[in-house]
Parts: C-alpha cells; sequence; structure tokens
C-alpha cells in the first residue's frame, strides 16, 4: 500500500516535468519524420506512406528539378540579408542604449512593430510599395533581398539590446578612467562583450531568411528560393529528397549550436 | 517586469524589448547617426508601405496591373471584402484563439519544467525547444501529412479504439491545420514564458507555502502573476502570425479551411489589388484592436 | 612627485536636487583621504567628479596648478578602484592590470604587471579571468589596475563593500600598508565609520552635499563640530543644557539643574542653550551615592534599563530622571561585578571630555544608519 503511495507521490512531485517531456517529445516528432522518409522510396508521386528503404535520395540529393539552384538562391540571400540586418540592427541598438535622443519610445514602438506583423500583412504592405514605385515587372532578387533586411532587423535590434543592457555600464567607465578615449573603449571592451550578442542576432537573421515563404512568396516575381520550391512542390508532388534536405539542415544548425556551445563552455573554463 | 518578483541581479537588469534604466547616456550627434541607417530602412520599408497599403486598398477595382490604378477613394473595397471574406476572416482568428490556447496548456508545463525542474539539463531542453526549428517551416508542416495521414499509425490507431469511425480521418480537417499551426508557433509560447518564470525566484513559491497556500493557490496567486509577462508575450507571439498564416491551411486543409491568408494571397496572384489590399488591412486593423484589448486586460507595463 | 587635490565651490546639480554643495576641500599630497558619510550625502558624486565621469555644475578640480575640471577622464591623471570593481569580464587578470598602460601606449608591461599582482599577493592567478576569482582576489585586481598607473591620486569608491567582516578588517590594513609604501594620495570614499577612523590621515564628514566637519579622526572623534558628526562617528550622548557661567578657563553649564563643567577647546558654542555632549565611553557608573570624590562631574539617579554584554564591554542603558535614556559602555576588565537592570546608579565624567554643540541643531542627526 505505502509502495504504491510512495509511487503516487514521486508522480506527483514529477507530473510537471513528465509533462514536460511529453511535450518536448511531441516537438520531435516531425523531426524524426522528415529523418525517417528521407530514406523513404515513395510507391507514387503523391505518396504520404513510408513505402521502402532506399538510400538513392542521399545519393541522388539535387535529382529534383531546380531544387538545388533554389537552396543556391536561398543561401545567397540568406548571407546577404544577415550582413545587412545585423549591421543596421547593431548599431540601432547601440544608439538606443547608449545614447540620448528623442523620440525613442517611437524608436521602440517601430521597432517592435514588423515583429508583430502578421507575415502576409507586411508582405502586401512592400508588395504594394514596390508596385505603386512601378517595379511590378522586375521583382526578383534585390526586392527579396529589401523584404528580407527588413523583417530580420527588428530582431537582431531586439537581441543586440539585450545583450548591451546587461552590459555593467560601469565597465566602460572604467575603460576610460584607465586612459582609454571613445573608440579603444568600443572596440576593447563593449564591442567583445556584445559579440555574442550580434553572433546570436545574426544566426537568428540567417535562419527567419532562409526559412521564409509569405513574404518572400508576394515580392520575388519570377526568382525561387528554396521554400517556394517546397511550395510548389507539394502542389506538384513531393520528391523525398525534400526530407534529406530537412534532415540535413537539421544536423548542421544542431551541430553549430553544439560547437558553439562546446566553444563557449571551454573558454569560461579555461585556466 | 515587475520589481517584486526577483531578487536584485547584477548591474542592470535586461528587459527584451525595454527602456530599462541601463545606465550613463551620451548626449550628442553620434546617437543619431547610429540610428539613421536603420531607421531609415524601417521608414522607407515598413512604414512607406504600410501608407502604399492603405492607399491602394482605396483604388478603384476596376483597374489592374497592366493598365494602372486609379486612386478614387474606394471604401466600398472594405465593404466587399468584409462581406465576401467574413468567414474566412472569422476563422483566421478562431483557429488563431484555438492554437494559441493550445500552445499554452502544451507550452506552459514545458516552460515551468524547464526553468524549475531541469537542472543541468535545462540547456539541453532549450535547444531542444528550439531545434526542431532548424528544418524548414514548410517541411515540418509537410511531416503532419505523413504523420496524420489516413494510413498512417495515429490514424489508425484512433480508428481501432473508436475514438474516429472506421473512415475518419484527421487530414485536411480544422483539427490538422490547427495542430500544424499549434506546432509550428510552440516555440514562440515556450521561450518568452521560460524567460519570465526563469527570473522568478523560487524562494517566493516557499514562502507561499510557508504562509499557508496549497500548491495550486501558490500556483495561482504567486506564480502566475509573476509569469504574467512572459504569457503576454508569447500570446502575441503565437496569435498575430497564426492569425495571418496560409501555410497550414493549404498544406493541411481543404477548401472549407481557408483561412484569410490564403484569400489575400489569391488575390493578389489574380491582379485585384485593391480588395487584397484592403483585406490585408482589415486582418491588420482586427488584429490591433484585439491585442489593445487584451494588453490592457492583462495590465502588462512594458512589451515595447 | 604628487600636487595636491583642491575642489573649490564644487557643486552637482541633477535636475532640482543638489547632490554637492558648493563644496571647498583640499587633499595634501601623499596623505589618505577619508570621504565619509550616509548613502545619499553625495561622496561618491564628488569622487565621480574628480574621476571625470561626472560633469560639475559648477566649481573647479585642480591638480596642482593644472584645472582638470574639464578634461575627460582618460586625460587625468587620476584612477578609480570601483566599488564593483568593474573587471573586464572577457580579459584575464593580467589583461586587465596591463589596461591601462596600455591604452597609454606602453608595449612592453609584463615586468610591473608581475611586480604589481605580488604587491597585492595574485602572482600565481594572471592568467585566470576575473569570474573565477573570490571577491576579495577581485577588489585586490581592481586596485592593482589602477595602482600600476601610479596616479597623482587615486579614488577609492566603497571598495571593501561587498566584503565579509574579517576580510574588510584585512584588506583596511592592507590598503594602508601599500598606501605607506607607495607614497600616492589615496582618497577613499565610504559609510563606514571605524573603516574612515582607521586607515585615513584626514576625514571629511559629510552630509547633503556638505562636509560638516574636516579633521584627523581624534580630532572628529573628540570634538565633533555638528550633532551630526556627534552622532555619526560612534555614539553619543546629548543632554540639553544651558551655559551659566561663560568666561574663564572653564564653562560652567546647568544641565538638568545639576551643574557640569567643561572645557573651553570642545565647545563649539559658548553661550545660551547649549547639547552638552559626552562619549559613552567616557562615562563611568557607580552604585547611587558612590560617585568617588574628585573633580568629576556627576549626573545623579539614573536607573538602568538594559544591560548588553558584547564580550570588550558591556553596553548599558540608564534612565535618567528627567526621562531621557543615556548610554554607557564599560570595558569588562574584570574588576568589578556588573549592574542589573533596576539598579540605581550615578554618572560621571571628566569634564575635558564634555563638548558642545550648538542647541538649534537636530540631537538626532546622523543617527540613522544605512543597513549593510
Amino acid at each position: 500500500m505505502s509502495a504504491l503511495r510512495g509511487v503516487g507521490r514521486w508522480a506527483g512531485e514529477h507530473v510537471v516535468l513528465i509533462l514536460g517531456l511529453l511535450v518536448l517529445l511531441y516537438m520531435f516528432v516531425p523531426v524524426f519524420v522528415i529523418v525517417l522518409m528521407s530514406f523513404n522510396d515513395p510507391g507514387s508521386r503523391n505518396s504520404y506512406s513510408f513505402d521502402g528503404f532506399t538510400l538513392t535520395n542521399w545519393q541522388d540529393m539535387c535529382a529534383p528539378y531546380n531544387m538545388c539552384s533554389s537552396l543556391v538562391l536561398s543561401l545567397q540571400i540568406g548571407v546577404l540579408a544577415t550582413l545587412g540586418a545585423t549591421l543596421l540592427g547593431t548599431l540601432m541598438a547601440f544608439a538606443m542604449v547608449r545614447h540620448r535622443f528623442r523620440g525613442r519610445s517611437a524608436a521602440n514602438l517601430f521597432v517592435f512593430l514588423p515583429m508583430a506583423t502578421p507575415e502576409i500583412v507586411m508582405g502586401s504592405s512592400l508588395l504594394a510599395l514596390f508596385v505603386s514605385a512601378g517595379a511590378a515587372g522586375v521583382l526578383g532578387f534585390w526586392t527579396i533581398l529589401i523584404a528580407h533586411i527588413l523583417f530580420c532587423l527588428s530582431f537582431v535590434v531586439v537581441t543586440v539590446k539585450a545583450r548591451l543592457a546587461g552590459l555593467d555600464p560601469r565597465l566602460e567607465e572604467a575603460a576610460a578612467d584607465l586612459y582609454a578615449n571613445e573608440w579603444q573603449t568600443f572596440w576593447r571592451v563593449s564591442f567583445p562583450l556584445v559579440f555574442p550578442g550580434i553572433l546570436a542576432a545574426a544566426l537568428l537573421s540567417f535562419s527567419l531568411s532562409f526559412d521564409d515563404f509569405i513574404i518572400t512568396n508576394l515580392n520575388a516575381g519570377t526568382e525561387e528560393t528554396f521554400p517556394m520550391w517546397v511550395w510548389g512542390a507539394a502542389q506538384r508532388g513531393i520528391p523525398p529528397q525534400i526530407n534529406v534536405i530537412g534532415t540535413i539542415m537539421f544536423v548542421v544548425a544542431l551541430g553549430a549550436v553544439l560547437i558553439g556551445s562546446l566553444g563557449g563552455r571551454r573558454r569560461a573554463g579555461a585556466t | 517586469m515587475t520589481a517584486a518578483g526577483h531578487l536584485p541581479a547584477g548591474p542592470v537588469e535586461s528587459t527584451l524589448v525595454g527602456d530599462g534604466d541601463e545606465g550613463p547616456r551620451r548626449r550628442g550627434p553620434a546617437g543619431y547617426l547610429l540610428l539613421l541607417p536603420g531607421a531609415l530602412w524601417l521608414v522607407l520599408f515598413f512604414v512607406v508601405p504600410t501608407i502604399t497599403l492603405i492607399s491602394t486598398s482605396l483604388y478603384d477595382p476596376s483597374g489592374s496591373l497592366e493598365r494602372g490604378y486609379s486612386m478614387t477613394g474606394h471604401v466600398q473595397n472594405y465593404f466587399d471584402a468584409i462581406g465576401d471574406y467574413s468567414a474566412q476572416i472569422i476563422r483566421s482568428l478562431m483557429y488563431a484563439l484555438i492554437a494559441t490556447v493550445a500552445c499554452i496548456l502544451l507550452g506552459f508545463p514545458l516552460a515551468y519544467a524547464i526553468a524549475f525542474k531541469a537542472g543541468r539539463w535545462k540547456n539541453v531542453m532549450l535547444v531542444a525547444v528550439i531545434a526542431p526549428f532548424f528544418t524548414s517551416f514548410l517541411i515540418r508542416t509537410l511531416s503532419w501529412e505523413y504523420i496524420l495521414g489516413d494510413n498512417e499509425p495515429v490514424v489508425s490507431f484512433l480508428r481501432t479504439i473508436n475514438v474516429l469511425a472506421p473512415d475518419g480521418y484527421l487530414l485536411d480537417t480544422p483539427f490538422s491545420v490547427i495542430t500544424g499551426l499549434t506546432y509550428n508557433f510552440l516555440p514562440f509560447m515556450v521561450l518568452p514564458l521560460y524567460a519570465s518564470l526563469e527570473k522568478l525566484d523560487p524562494r517566493l513559491i516557499e514562502a507561499g507555502a510557508d504562509l499557508y497556500a496549497s500548491p495550486f493557490t501558490t500556483f495561482r496567486t504567486v506564480t502566475l502573476p509573476l509569469a504574467m509577462p512572459g504569457l503576454v508575450a508569447g500570446t502575441l507571439l503565437t496569435f498575430i502570425p497564426s492569425s495571418g498564416d496560409y501555410i497550414n491551411s493549404e498544406l493541411l486543409g481543404n477548401p472549407r479551411t481557408r483561412m484569410v491568408g490564403n484569400e489575400i494571397q489569391d488575390l493578389f496572384g489574380a491582379g485585384d489589388y485593391p480588395t487584397a489590399a484592403a483585406l490585408s488591412v482589415t486582418l491588420m486593423a482586427a488584429i490591433v484592436l484585439l491585442v489593445f484589448v487584451y494588453v490592457r486586460r492583462a495590465g502588462t507595463e512594458e512589451l515595447v | 612627485m604628487g600636487e595636491d587635490l583642491r575642489l573649490t565651490s564644487l557643486t552637482k546639480r541633477f535636475g532640482a536636487f543638489t547632490a554637492v554643495d558648493d563644496l571647498d576641500l583640499t587633499v595634501p599630497q601623499g596623505s589618505f583621504f577619508a570621504l565619509l558619510g550616509p548613502s545619499g550625502c553625495g561622496k561618491t558624486t564628488t569622487l565621480r567628479m574628480v574621476a571625470g565621469l561626472e560633469q560639475p555644475s559648477a566649481g573647479t578640480i585642480e591638480l596642482g596648478d593644472q584645472d582638470i575640471t574639464a578634461l575627460k577622464p582618460y586625460r587625468r591623471p587620476v584612477n578609480t578602484v570601483f566599488q564593483s570593481y568593474a573587471l573586464f569580464p572577457h580579459l584575464s587578470i593580467e589583461q586587465n592590470v596591463a589596461f591601462g598602460l596600455r591604452r597609454q601606449g606602453r608595449k612592453k608591461v609584463d615586468a610591473e604587471v608581475a611586480r604589481m599582482l605580488e604587491l597585492v599577493q595574485l602572482s600565481d592567478l594572471g592568467r585566470r579571468k576575473p569570474a573565477q576569482l573570490s571577491g576579495g582576489q577581485q577588489q585586490r585586481v581592481a586596485l592593482a589596475r589602477a595602482l600600476i598607473n601610479e596616479p597623482q591620486v587615486l579614488l577609492l569608491d566603497e571598495p571593501l563593500g561587498a566584503l565579509d567582516l574579517k576580510l574588510r578588517r584585512q584588506m583596511q590594513i592592507e590598503l594602508k600598508r601599500i598606501q605607506t609604501e607607495v607614497g600616492l594620495t589615496f582618497v577613499h570614499v565610504t559609510h563606514d565609520q571605524e573603516e574612515a577612523m582607521t586607515m585615513a590621515d584626514t576625514v571629511a564628514v559629510m552630509n547633503e552635499g556638505r562636509i560638516e566637519q574636516l579633521g584627523s579622526p581624534e580630532e572628529l572623534y573628540e570634538a565633533p563640530a555638528s550633532t551630526f558628526v556627534a552622532n555619526f562617528l560612534g555614539q553619543s550622548n546629548l543632554v540639553a543644557g544651558a551655559v551659566s557661567q561663560g568666561d574663564g578657563e572653564r564653562l560652567v553649564l546647568d544641565v538638568q539643574g545639576t551643574k557640569v563643567l567643561a572645557g573651553r577647546q570642545r565647545a563649539r558654542v559658548t553661550e545660551g542653550k547649549v547639547w552638552v555632549g559626552v562619549r559613552p565611553e567616557k562615562v563611568q557608573l557607580s552604585a547611587k551615592g558612590e560617585v568617588p570624590e574628585s573633580e568629576a562631574n556627576v549626573l545623579a539617579g539614573g536607573s538602568v534599563s538594559d544591560v548588553s554584554f558584547v564580550g570588550v564591554s558591556t553596553q548599558y542603558l540608564v534612565r535618567m530622571p528627567w526621562g531621557q535614556e543615556l548610554t554607557v559602555f564599560t570595558q569588562n576588565t574584570g574588576s568589578r561585578e556588573r549592574f542589573r537592570v533596576g539598579d540605581g546608579v550615578d554618572l560621571h565624567w571628566r569634564p575635558e571630555h564634555t563638548f558642545l554643540l550648538d542647541a538649534s541643531q537636530d540631537a538626532s542627526a546622523g543617527v540613522e544608519r544605512e543597513d549593510k
């Protein structure tokens, strides 16, 4: 009898943890499915079942028409958008945290609004702008890039701001007290300490850009990024190579996070 | 964030999107210069397009891309849009609401577990929360077609235990659309909630117990109010994108589950810019109204 | 080697609030100077103005004959040890200590860094990062980082505040030793009056933006200039009285009907109503009626209301016939038994230990001490 009560009590204390782990498991189910399906040998073009195991999907990765070129485009835009958004956003974050100016709350609001706007609305506005500007005929690489820098910008500002605000301002005072002028203080003290935030913002930007569909779809003209290609494939018939790419994306990103955290831990523990 | 919720931390408390007391600030033009490029970008590609969208929504709908549009202040566009697509608008808001509630019910235990029960697994669990995002949104959503497919284990199981009729199905239903929405936006609920809960001093919960509160009462009167900022942030970050999404609806739903996003996309594709714009603005207005009411009632002093 | 630090009419206003009010101060070169006061009195603001981290609203700061008031902090030969240490978390201890020298363009600094680390007894920890050090060790790094630049004035902003008691006592002795060895001018800001009195040659007591009194610790303690100083430094008994005879070597006072004598040296006021002050440790207790014949001031008719045994001493609270409770500290020499609550006692002390203060001042000023 008391054993049962013991179990009951253990369960009671751990119910939240168990629930949490269950939810976590639920979040991973699609990932398992994607990895599994990358080895799928589909019975038909529209099959959604696991029909047979094969490695040809991995060997023949770029077989589907235009898939790899769309990947390349997504990567190009991702890198450029990251550079643009990170640069503009970092400057803004420094201004908002370390400098005095009028219209601070307006600036905060305008940084926040794009994050609070549904993608369909933001994409629509940009399309409306480009069309009114007479650019309806030249929608493509540059309009996609502009859009991506826009929606990444807010995330960069917020991320860098958070890191910068957590920085002890006394450190910059100490640097000045120790004969560092404004540039030296920035370069030798502020920047190294904010850098992890900037890096995180850059990674966030890249993943937002790479993965974006709704805004891109409205403003891409004849170009096709990878998410757009997947969308098209969903209508035409999904090749299993999509899951190969999905698996690779997952592994690469996970690897990057692991390397990053290991490096961080090694640096912190250095004697 | 209420100061009572946590002990004084390091030199400066950081707020995610906040304007707290962040130390001495420099005067001078440098601030404006740093702000300028980003601010310019925002104005050019966010503020101006919003204005353009509103003006596009007032174009004469009889125009077209080739022939051009004429601005006639055609407010009728709005009435037409709302009239034709009221079902989709309401459906979008409903789906988003249900998905958000589901995210709260699923996300709160997870965030709580990570904040208080995870110990040294905390970072691993946090990575696990965002890891699914390492694959593409579309590919993840597509995988639900497999998971909820007619001949797959989940549906077969539910048919066997009679929760579903023998010819019942889960795919192409509102259920699958909402499941997709919930799944895709769950991390946006978990992470802000976790951030809020993490700042909570566990000794406050002990104090609650010391003062005769049962675990549930402590949760209701201590934990929940202090987790409010995270809850509000999570709700907004989940509800707003969900209401405008059309990917889940298109991939996992049927013609009767179309959301407002689907309609806007198609209208633009068909070249009916004025109606599309009007619908877009309507959606935005509905969201702004709901958010305003919600934030007022939830009483968060600082979100921006 | 150095110059005197001179503050003239130094004022700092934050909006409607005046933090530092028309301050005049000279810190002699090579001295250990303490700025003492409760939190909010303006001492830290004054320090920051000397460092250049805060711009004065009015007044000047001079080092010798150089006016440094408008100079940026990195142009002043002044260094600061911050209250929270402000060590650069991403640099090693050696890099932290070398920081100031490097910014001045010096390339080969290893020898000096090593010597400085030895001075603060942290020689083996050069490669570590600040997060890996204890509070006491971090404090010493902060000191080394500032000292290595041989500034004309070293500013210390409550540097020992975060340390526990034993460590603080240790560091107080350390700092004093280093200052004597190195010969630089130290300006030490603190709210801990024991700390100030232990370490400093000269102490300035600040209150609400102004200096209440400046002098050696003994001067301030034995001859306080105001009720604030009398209460802030140690404890004081302040009894209402009036001067009945103001000429001659000794002043004669009427304290609640009793005749009390006071020397002229410690009298800030010599006529009219006064606060008659005497330190608790200067007062002795005798059983009622048993005061030994001597030239002592006597206040009779008290009744012990509280006894606290503090190891080294016993602290008594004695309720006097007019209602006031006076404090008496008796050293536990073991030569007599302690009094008990309710015992009738008489208080007596030597007239030269009396000090007189302006009766218009608030007798409770300086008594409130912040928790730390």
